[in-house]
């Protein structure tokens, strides 16, 4: 966003206006820094990198370090375990263009004598950055005049050049005398120092126009770029708002462009290499309904300020778990399901990911009895183990046919099913399931308590049943099952000799990892 | 409550006093956790053995799109996954054999989430649009998924995160305006919406409990809430990143959830002790958390991170144990395949890549 001022506004549209886009809320803003409390600590004259200028046969190399220095100091300093670490954050800073080798237009660092140069941080990428294809096509232009081997373009610059030569072919010879002047003025300069500087200059164009097959630091998270797009829109609304109202009074001229409609904003978007350019979806996201803001009146505040209280209140009232116990729960899940945990023990059959072949998927999909030990066991973890596997579910459904109470988890699967039928049959297959399972003549019958009970009647009567009208039934019944069936079930013979039919199929495979479990189980079973 | 004593008090005094009064109970708050706060899980953590970490390597890599990868979810058939990309396609890959079985495009480029159905027949994808869209898949039809799509939900910004609760009928989306909210696949009809972040939601993990009715969200407010699907409530929050959360999971025993934020750090709150437990980083570490993952057993924390690495943290001891180097730009998302057996990472290199 462009905006002009012509005019003294009052400093709340002053300081409002200076927020757009406030460099905190740039996405990249954190990194940036850390990275730059980094590159401090590594120019500092006595503890840093070592920096000098080489003399190489009738030159001199200013102000420059070699990769290896640069390595060992990262190592060194920011108790990095491993060695490549050191390597990876060295190019990590270069990519982001905070140093950068001096005759390589790829931003990566090698653990060797190259030679690298810090970037002066006025380039740096938390100035805000958003250089235009115009100043692209000036820096280009002023290279081309420049007469010294070190400046000629490369390969791809060359292309750039042309394209943009193209593309802005009515204000070229505005362009051309920019790059003139900017090259006179570079003329003038120390020698050694026009060497940094140009030097400098390359690196910030190498980050902002990275050569191909080279990655663009500059680019922003899809997600995040819409919310400062949006953050940006409504900001600039606002401050239009305002000076509409102080125009209103003082009659000045203001005016607010927004490059977006500009020519050259439109030229831009259409340069395919601008990939951090917002093009058509930018858009989108501009013109998207804003969630309005309006001035919270205090009756409002004082609403906002009661709900916080109560929600202080619950948090205050919960009861809950020290740490040192809730540590040992992690402890005993961790060595519960370790076994798998097919990182941490290998499963029954090789991996198919590292072995090629789907075995294991196949065993698992065929469901032969018995089934593997490994998978029965994993029943008695608790119940949802047991529902979750459909074999686990039958034969938990057939124990408790066997002792009359089958409907319970009916019931129970009857309202998982309901909650995730369409909207459109909720009402209906309430009915049904209140029909089997509540009515006075219901074939299964449920025994609830009687208020809810009458609460879930009156809502299945009057047909504005919800998914989670049989919520509190539900949640009694699967008390119910796992305080009481459950328990039983873990205990019962039928549980036993599935579970034993697995140990004799699975000793005879003889899988190491479970052999001592199977030995121990067996003496204590028989 | 001091507030409703004071009939005659004006307003301004009035809010005053509740302000006052919500300062005193977080500072009473915060010294009740201290109090169950006795010992830190890595202390406790000390006392176990050494185990050996796997040292995963790279089994597949799936190319095929044209920008960054966005999201990609697994199939629960175990070897296929789809992808959203910044190119405006959705791929559905068979990842073990390493292929591109369909190329949806979509409306719009930066499809920032896409979801595997329970069923394995339907995807969902969506992004800068502002909508998630459902296509079915397979089902003994020759056609195109792309011509059988409908459009279920429609938020007033970007949707940021999408999945399937337990069922192919609902979606539950997060979006770019704050809001989550559940949908009915077949009618498009808003079942619950859910609203309280105070700025963008980025993610959305559904609670592996034995109903089924509560999901977590993460959002650029910094907070992580866990809300009730029935009351459309926000039950539990926390909130002490430093910045934008990226990702919640549920650890698998839906007791506690792990999230990963901007401020390059990943962190593990508990239900049950309302509060952080453990913290994942290391100071070498500077770039943001874009996605975790559990290991089955949630022995192990798995974080992609925007430095071109994903790496597994032992989330009981708080030690790094093993970096997955390979990528050749931020990774965007971290997946567990849905029987442990490998770890799916993609990013904005344009790949995906299985490891195991």
């Amino acid at each position: 966003m462009v905006i002009s001022i012509e005019t003294n506004l009052p400093p709340s549209v002053q300081a409002l206006m200076s927020t757009i886009p406030s460099p905190e809320e740039s996405p990249n803003y954190l990194v940036y820094k850390k990275m730059e409390a980094i590159i401090e600590k590594m120019q500092d004259e006595t503890t840093g990198v070592p920096v000098r200028t080489v003399k190489s046969f009738m030159t001199k190399i200013p102000s420059v370090f070699t990769g290896s220095d640069l390595v060992s100091w990262l190592h060194k300093h920011l108790n990095l375990e491993e060695n490549w670490e050191a390597l990876h954050l060295a190019h990590l800073l270069a990519a982001h263009g905070y140093l950068f080798p001096i005759d390589d237009h790829c931003l990566t660092v090698r653990n060797d004598n190259t030679y690298y140069r810090f970037q002066t941080p006025y380039f740096w990428p938390s100035n805000q950055w958003e250089p235009e294809n115009t100043d692209y096509a000036v820096y280009l232009c002023k290279r081309t005049m420049q007469n010294k081997a070190r400046l000629e373009l490369a390969d791809y610059e060359a292309e750039s050049l042309a394209r943009l030569q193209k593309m802005f072919s009515r204000k070229w010879e505005f362009i051309f005398m920019q790059a003139e002047a900017q090259s006179k003025v570079d003329k003038k300069r120390d020698k050694l120092e026009r060497k940094v500087l140009d030097s400098q200059e390359r690196a910030f164009w190498d980050v902002h126009r990275p050569m191909p097959g080279c990655v663009n630091t500059t680019e922003i998270d899809p997600k995040k770029l819409s919310r400062i797009n949006a953050i940006k829109a409504k900001r600039l609304r606002q401050c239009q708002e305002l000076i509409l109202q102080h125009n209103l009074k003082n009659n000045p001229i203001v005016t607010i462009t927004n490059p977006q409609e500009s020519e050259e904003a439109i030229q831009k978007s259409s340069d395919k290499r601008d990939e951090s350019n917002v093009k058509e979806n930018g858009e989108t996201s501009q013109s998207q309904p804003e969630i309005v803001e309006p001035e919270k009146s205090i009756e409002q505040q004082i609403e906002a300020a009661r709900r916080q209280l109560a929600v202080l209140r619950a948090r205050l009232e919960r009861r809950n778990v020290r740490v040192s116990k809730v540590a040992e729960m992690f402890i005993s899940y961790c060595e519960q399901y370790m076994e798998y945990d097919a990182f941490l023990t290998p499963p029954e059959w090789p991996n198919p990911w590292i072995s090629d072949t789907t075995e294991l998927w196949d065993q698992e999909k065929q469901c032969k009895e018995p089934l593997p030990l490994r998978r029965v066991r994993r029943w008695s973890f608790g119940l949802r183990e047991l529902l979750r596997d459909p074999p686990g579910r039958d034969h938990f459904a057939r124990f408790l046919s066997k002792e009359f109470s089958g409907e319970n988890l009916k019931f129970w699967l009857a309202v998982q099913e309901l909650k995730a039928l369409p909207i459109r049959r909720v009402s209906s297959r309430a009915k049904e399931i209140w029909k089997e399972f509540f009515a006075s003549d219901a074939p299964s019958p449920v025994n609830i308590d009687a208020a809810s009970r009458e609460l879930t009647r009156a809502k299945v009567e009057s047909g504005t049943a919800d998914r989670y009208c049989f919520d509190q039934a539900q949640a009694h019944v699967y008390h119910l099952m796992k305080s009481d069936s459950y328990s039983r079930y873990l205990r019962s013979e039928m549980y036993k000799e599935y579970l034993n039919g697995s140990k004799k199929k699975t000793s005879v495979k003889g899988i190491r990892s479970i052999v001592s479990f199977t030995g121990r189980k067996e003496t204590s079973a028989n | 409550m001091a507030a409703d004593t004071a009939v005659a008090a004006s307003p301004e005094e009035t809010l005053e006093s509740l302000l006052r009064e919500a300062e005193a109970l977080k500072q009473k708050l915060e010294e009740e956790r201290q109090k169950l706060n006795d010992v830190a899980l890595s202390c406790v953590a000390e006392r176990l053995e050494q185990i050996n970490f796997p040292n995963l390597k790279l089994r597949r890599a799936l190319k095929g799109h044209q920008a960054k990868v966005l999201c990609s979810d697994w199939s629960p058939d175990k070897r296929h996954i789809v992808s959203s990309s910044q190119d405006g396609k959705v791929i559905i890959w068979d990842a073990f054999t390493a292929t591109k079985e369909h190329t949806i495009s979509m409306p719009s480029t930066w499809v920032m989430a896409c979801a595997y159905a329970p069923s394995g027949n339907m995807v969902a994808a969506g992004g800068l649009d502002n909508k998630v869209t459902v296509f079915p898949l397979g089902g003994g039809s020759d056609e195109e998924p792309a011509s059988r799509k409908r459009t279920v939900a429609t938020h007033t910004s970007y949707m940021s995160a999408c999945l399937f609760p337990n069922t192919d009928r609902q979606i539950l989306t997060g979006g770019g305006d704050g809001t989550c909210a559940l949908w009915d696949v077949e009618s498009g009809q808003l079942l619950q919406s859910f609203q309280a972040h105070a700025a963008d939601v980025m993610a959305l993990d559904l609670a592996p409990t034995d109903m089924g009715d509560t999901f977590v969200s993460g959002g650029c407010d910094r907070a992580v809430l866990v809300w009730d699907m029935r009351s459309g409530h926000a039950v539990q929050a926390f909130d002490t990143h430093l910045s934008d959360v990226n990702s919640v999971r549920y650890h698998p025993s839906g007791d506690s959830l792990a999230s990963g934020s901007d401020d390059s750090c990943c962190r593990l709150f508990d239900l049950r002790a309302d509060r952080e437990v453990a913290r994942y980083w290391k100071e070498s570490v500077i770039f943001g958390v874009n996605s975790v993952e559990w290991s089955v057993s949630g022995r192990l924390l798995f974080a992609g991170y925007s430095d071109y690495t994903a790496c597994a943290w032992d989330a009981l001891r708080e030690a790094r144990v093993c970096v997955l180097c390979g990528h050749e730009h931020r990774v965007s998302r971290v997946q567990l395949s849905p029987d442990g057996t490998a770890l799916s990472t993609a990013s904005w290199d344009t790949t995906l890549r299985v490891w195991a």
